[in-house]
C-alpha cells in the first residue's frame, strides 16, 4: 500500500452531438512514492482526459462512470467538491501543455503564483515574496525579481514552462500531473525540463505523472510506464521492460520509432 | 536563456496615447474635469449659500460686471446697485442704480463653511460686501442666486452617476460573472431575473419605485435612495452581456490552471474572469453614466427627487417649467445647459474610449 495514487477500471463518459459513448475504457495505472510514471498514448486516446479525472476537473459533457482512484488511500470520485478544492494545488498540481494559455494574460507571473500561496497558507506578504522568489529560482529561472514582474507573453516558452513548474510546486504537492509539458519546446529546451523533472522527484521527493506522446522523453525519464490505447490501458509495468520486449502490437510500433 | 523581452505598452497606456490623439475627446475630458472640480470645490466657489434668498432680487437677471464708471473713467470691477418698478403687467423690470458700485472683491470674506466637512473657512472665490448682491447668472424666483446653485447642484447631480454606476456595475458584473461561470440553473434563473427588471421600462419603474420612499426623508436619504433605485434598474443589461463574455472566457486553459491550483469559485471569477471583461465594461460605464445623471434630473423635475432647497440640476430646472418664466427670465435654462454638456462630454469620451479599447472596431475602420 505505499502507492500514492491508485487508478482502477476508470471509465470516462462522453455526451455530446454524437451520442453519449465511453471515451476511457478502463485505465488502471500505480504511481509510487517518488516515481516518475509515464501514461502514454496517440492523439485522442484520452490521456489527458485520464489525467483531468484525477483531478476531477473534466469538462461537464464528460462523467466519470466507474472506477476508483485511490489517493493516499482515499477514493477521491466519493470525496465532496470542497475536499477536491482543497486537495487540488496542496496535494495535487497540475503542468499544462501551453503554458502561454494556462498563465491568465492580464497578470504578472509573480502575482499568479503568489496568488496560489496567498490563497493556500497563511503568510504574511514578505513571506510569500521571498518564497516566490525561492520558487522561480529553484526552477533555474536565474532572474527572478524581474520574471515576477513579467507578463507571460514577455517570457520565452522555456521560461514560461519553469515558471509554470514553479507554480505547480508551490505548495509542496505530493503528486504532480504533467500534461505533455515537453511537446511545445525544442530539444535542447525538452533536454531542460526533463532534467528538472528529475530534480524535483530527487530534492522535493513528488512523484510525477508524465502524461505524453513523445517516447524519447519517456525513456529518459519514466520510471514506470501505462500505455494507452483507445481508451485502455493496454501495457503497465518498468520502461525498460516495456521498451525492450512490448507484448502490445501498439507498444512495438511506439518502441520502433525510438530505433 | 533568461531573456526577457522588452516592456511593452499596457492596453490603459495605449489607450491613453490614442485619447491624446482625439482632441473633441480631450475636450470633454478637460470640461469634464473643469465640472467635477467646480462640484467638490462649490463652497469656495460660490458667491452665496444655495439657501441664501432675498426676495427683493426675484428674478433678478444676470450681473454684468463694469470696469467703467459713471464718468467713462476706468475702475476697479465693480457690479452697479440694482432697483426695480413694475410694468403695465405687474412684472419687475430691473435698473442699474448709477450711484450704487459694488466693487468685486477677490477672496471675499463670505458666509461660513466647513471646506472638505472639516476645515472652517469663510474665503469665497469672490463677492461684493452688502447690502449689494451679485448674481453672475441671474437669480431665480426667490433670489437665490443660480450660479451659486449649480455648483451645489453639480454637486448631487455629477456624483449620482458615479455611486450609481459603482453599485449597478458591481452587481452586474458578479451576477453576470456568476452566472456565466456556472451555467445550468444557476444562469437560467439569473438571466430570467435580469429579463424580469429589463421588461418594465426604466423610467416608469423607477417612478414607481419611487413613490415607495417615504415623504419625511431628508435629501440625503432621498439621494441615497435614488442612488440605489437607478442602479437597482440599471445592472441588468450589463449583467446579460458580461454572462455572455465569461461563457467564452471559463472555457480557457488558464481558468483551468486556476481550478487546478485549488482556487475557489468565486476567485476564479474575481481573477481571472471579470478583469477579462474590463475594456467592455470600461467603455459601457462611461456611456451608462448619462444615464444616472439623466435619471435623477428627471425625477427631480417632476417633483420626486431632491427636494427645495437642496438644488440638483434637475430640480434646478424645474422652475424652468412654464414658457412664461422661460420668456422673461431664460437664465433659469442654464442648468439644462450644463446637464446636455455633461451628458455629450460622457458620451464623448465614451466613444473615443471605445475606439481604444476595442481592437475588432480599428480594424473595421482601416
Amino acid at each position: 500500500m505505499d502507492d500514492l495514487l491508485w487508478i482502477k477500471d476508470l471509465r470516462v463518459w462522453v455526451q455530446d452531438d454524437l451520442g453519449p459513448r465511453e471515451l476511457i475504457k478502463g485505465v488502471h495505472l500505480k504511481v509510487g512514492a517518488q516515481k516518475i510514471v509515464a501514461l502514454v498514448g496517440g492523439s485522442g486516446s484520452g490521456k489527458t482526459t485520464a489525467g483531468l479525472s484525477i483531478l476531477r476537473l473534466l469538462a461537464e459533457s464528460m462523467s466519470i462512470r466507474g472506477g476508483e482512484i485511490v489517493f493516499e488511500g482515499h477514493d477521491l470520485l466519493k470525496c465532496s467538491p470542497r475536499q477536491m478544492q482543497e486537495l487540488r494545488g496542496r496535494d495535487i498540481s497540475m503542468v499544462f501543455q501551453e503554458p502561454l494559455s494556462a498563465f491568465n494574460p492580464v497578470f504578472t507571473i509573480g502575482l499568479q503564483v503568489f496568488e496560489v500561496l496567498r490563497y493556500h497558507t497563511k503568510l504574511s506578504h514578505g513571506q510569500i515574496m521571498e518564497r516566490v522568489e525561492q520558487l522561480l529560482l529553484s526552477v533555474g529561472l536565474d532572474n527572478p525579481s524581474q520574471v515576477m514582474r513579467s507578463y507571460p507573453h514577455q517570457l520565452s516558452g522555456g521560461m514560461r514552462q519553469r515558471a509554470m513548474v514553479a507554480q505547480a510546486i508551490a505548495l509542496n504537492p505530493k503528486l504532480i500531473i504533467a500534461d505533455e509539458p515537453t511537446s511545445n519546446l525544442d530539444v535542447t529546451l525538452q533536454a531542460q525540463i526533463i532534467e528538472l523533472f528529475r530534480k524535483l522527484r530527487d530534492e522535493l521527493k513528488v512523484s510525477i505523472l508524465l502524461i505524453t506522446h513523445d517516447m524519447g522523453v519517456v525513456r529518459e525519464l519514466a520510471d514506470e510506464m501505462a500505455v494507452l490505447f483507445s481508451g485502455q490501458v493496454v501495457e503497465f509495468g518498468p520502461t525498460k521492460d516495456i521498451l525492450s520486449n512490448p507484448r502490445h502490437a501498439y507498444t512495438s510500433e511506439l518502441v520502433k520509432i525510438l530505433q | 536563456m533568461n531573456r526577457v523581452t522588452e516592456k511593452h505598452l499596457s492596453r490603459f497606456q495605449m489607450a491613453l496615447a490614442k485619447i491624446k490623439g482625439n482632441r473633441l475627446a480631450q475636450a470633454c475630458l478637460i470640461l469634464l474635469a473643469c465640472l467635477y472640480l467646480g462640484a467638490i470645490f462649490a463652497d469656495v466657489l460660490s458667491a452665496y449659500r444655495y439657501d441664501d434668498e432675498d426676495r427683493n432680487y426675484s428674478y433678478c437677471p444676470p450681473m454684468m460686471v463694469r470696469i467703467f464708471d459713471k464718468n467713462g473713467r476706468l475702475t476697479r470691477p465693480y457690479v452697479p446697485g440694482v432697483y426695480f418698478n413694475f410694468d403695465e403687467n405687474h412684472k419687475r423690470v430691473y435698473h442699474s442704480d448709477p450711484f450704487k458700485k459694488y466693487p468685486i472683491k477677490i477672496f471675499h470674506k463670505g458666509y461660513k463653511y466647513k471646506l472638505f466637512g472639516l476645515i472652517p473657512c469663510q474665503r469665497h472665490l469672490f463677492g461684493v460686501d452688502a447690502p449689494g448682491r451679485f448674481y453672475l447668472w441671474g437669480a431665480d424666483s426667490r433670489g437665490r442666486d443660480l450660479y451659486s446653485r449649480i455648483l451645489y447642484g453639480a454637486r448631487i447631480s455629477l456624483s449620482i452617476g458615479l455611486i450609481g454606476v459603482v453599485i449597478s456595475f458591481s452587481i452586474g458584473l458578479l451576477v453576470g460573472g456568476v452566472a456565466g461561470y456556472y451555467g445550468g440553473k444557476v444562469d437560467n434563473i439569473l438571466m430570467r431575473l435580469c429579463e424580469m427588471f429589463m421588461m418594465i421600462p426604466g423610467f416608469y419603474l423607477m417612478l414607481a419605485l419611487m413613490v415607495v420612499v417615504p415623504a419625511n426623508f431628508n435629501s440625503l436619504q432621498i439621494y441615497l435612495s435614488i442612488v440605489v433605485i437607478l442602479s437597482f434598474i440599471g445592472w441588468a443589461s450589463l449583467a446579460r452581456v458580461i454572462r455572455g463574455m465569461s461563457i467564452s472566457l471559463r472555457e480557457r486553459e488558464y481558468v483551468l490552471a486556476a481550478k487546478a491550483m485549488g482556487l475557489s469559485d468565486l476567485r476564479i471569477i474575481l481573477r481571472h474572469i471579470l478583469p477579462h471583461t474590463m475594456s467592455y465594461s470600461i467603455v459601457a460605464i462611461t456611456l451608462s453614466i448619462p444615464g444616472y445623471i439623466l435619471g435623477e434630473s428627471a425625477l427631480s423635475l417632476i417633483g420626486l427627487g431632491i427636494q427645495d432647497p437642496v438644488p440638483s440640476w434637475g430640480n434646478l430646472l424645474s422652475e424652468a417649467m412654464g414658457i412664461v418664466r422661460i420668456k422673461f427670465a431664460p437664465w433659469i435654462l442654464l442648468p439644462g445647459l450644463f446637464i446636455f454638456l455633461t451628458v455629450i462630454c460622457f458620451n464623448v469620451i465614451g466613444d473615443a474610449l471605445r475606439d481604444c479599447l476595442d481592437p475588432t472596431l480599428e480594424t473595421e475602420r482601416k
